[in-house]
């Protein structure tokens, strides 16, 4: 009843259960926790715009991207991945979504930020629909916790017409 | 007479029913050979049934997965274990999930950055990327294959738990280990009876 086996096996299966309670009270935690972000992003300028030789359409731009993600922060966050993709739809397909940028913001002194950049990741459209194309840009967000379940949100921004002409 | 006859079947069923909640608490007590096979048996059992049910549960054939490159650093570090769902959802951009790419035998867990989703017929057309990673994941993809489709992907991440697959990696990378931790808890099993 009493050798140093079982008592081991007592001390670990409640240490055990005690640091899973914890976990999951720290993940429960984050409920509590309203954050009210925001952000904005202006389209500066269409670098170039084309149709590539297999007939997608492909448009190079530079962008200014300013959020402010502190509220997100909590106790039990790990980091934030923060990104802007590009969403609209076309005859073929119901929804497209284009990553243009995404970071990682590690800690809260860095969630408001402002960034000028042009896209990082490439923005071809499935076949040859953008000219002219109305687009929505959404800031999206997924908070990764130090332990527990993951977040994730967006804001839907002003969307953007692309020009009739590649150029 | 009558009423010994009585207080025995009382007695006996009082060890039976012992005998019965030691099987179930799994606690120590006198342990029978019976109770043993029977104390071994309900632990696989029960292992097995959280097992399936968690598969029932989040609908994903593998609900929980160990974490094994650096490619999501700082977000998910070697040894991490993901809690994966799989539901009817439609995949978004930005959502962590686990594919398995033909010709591969290890599932890889990565972020999608493109989405495509066909009007007529639903599929989607995906395009991961590690977060650590400088380039997207067509150079892991089969040869040819530019797009991960909803056959591929086995689920998605929804929970986090830091270090504990360090345990698994530890047993693959070593089976020593394994099989002396199987053996110790074995004899620990076979000598308690105190």
């Amino acid at each position: 009843m009493h050798s140093f086996g079982y008592r081991a096996n007592a001390l670990l299966t409640f240490a055990v259960t005690i640091l899973a309670l914890m976990c999951a009270m720290a993940s429960i935690s984050d409920n509590l926790n309203h954050p009210t972000p925001t952000s904005q992003v202006q389209v500066l300028n269409i670098n170039w715009f084309q149709k590539q030789p297999n007939g997608n359409d492909e448009v190079s731009m530079t962008m200014n991207i300013s959020a402010d993600l502190q509220s997100l922060f909590t106790w039990n966050t790990k980091q934030v991945f923060v990104f802007l993709a590009a969403e609209y739809g076309t005859p073929k397909n119901s929804l497209n979504q284009i990553s243009l940028w995404d970071g990682i913001i590690p800690t809260k002194e860095h969630a408001k930020f402002w960034i000028h950049t042009s896209n990082k990741y490439r923005f071809i459209d499935q076949g040859s629909n953008l000219r002219g194309k109305e687009f929505n840009l959404t800031l999206h967000w997924h908070v990764m916790p130090k332990t527990g379940k993951m977040f994730a949100d967006k804001i839907v921004m002003s969307g953007y017409r692309l020009p009739q002409e590649y150029r | 007479m009558g009423w010994f006859g009585e207080t025995m079947d009382s007695v006996k069923s009082i060890q039976i029913r012992q005998a019965l909640s030691q099987a179930l608490t799994l606690g120590p007590y006198n342990p029978e050979p019976m109770c043993l096979i029977f104390g071994a048996g309900l632990i696989v059992t029960s292992a097995l049934i959280i097992w399936k049910g968690l598969i029932c549960m989040t609908g994903s054939e593998s609900p929980v997965v160990v974490v094994l490159s650096e490619s999501m650093e700082p977000g998910f570090a070697r040894g991490d274990i993901l809690f994966l769902h799989m539901s009817e959802d439609p995949i978004r951009a930005g959502e962590i999930v686990v594919f398995n790419v033909d010709g591969r035998d290890i599932p890889i867990v990565h972020r999608v950055i493109k989405v495509h989703e066909r009007k007529d017929t639903g599929e989607v057309y995906v395009l991961t990327k590690g977060d650590n990673n400088d380039d997207d994941d067509r150079a892991l993809y089969a040869r040819g294959q530019h797009w991960l489709q909803r056959r591929h992907i086995m689920g998605r991440a929804v929970g986090f738990l830091p270090y504990v697959g360090w345990v698994t990696i530890i047993m693959t990378e070593r089976p020593i280990i394994k099989y002396i931790l199987i053996g110790a808890l074995g004899l620990l099993v076979i000598t308690s009876n105190d």
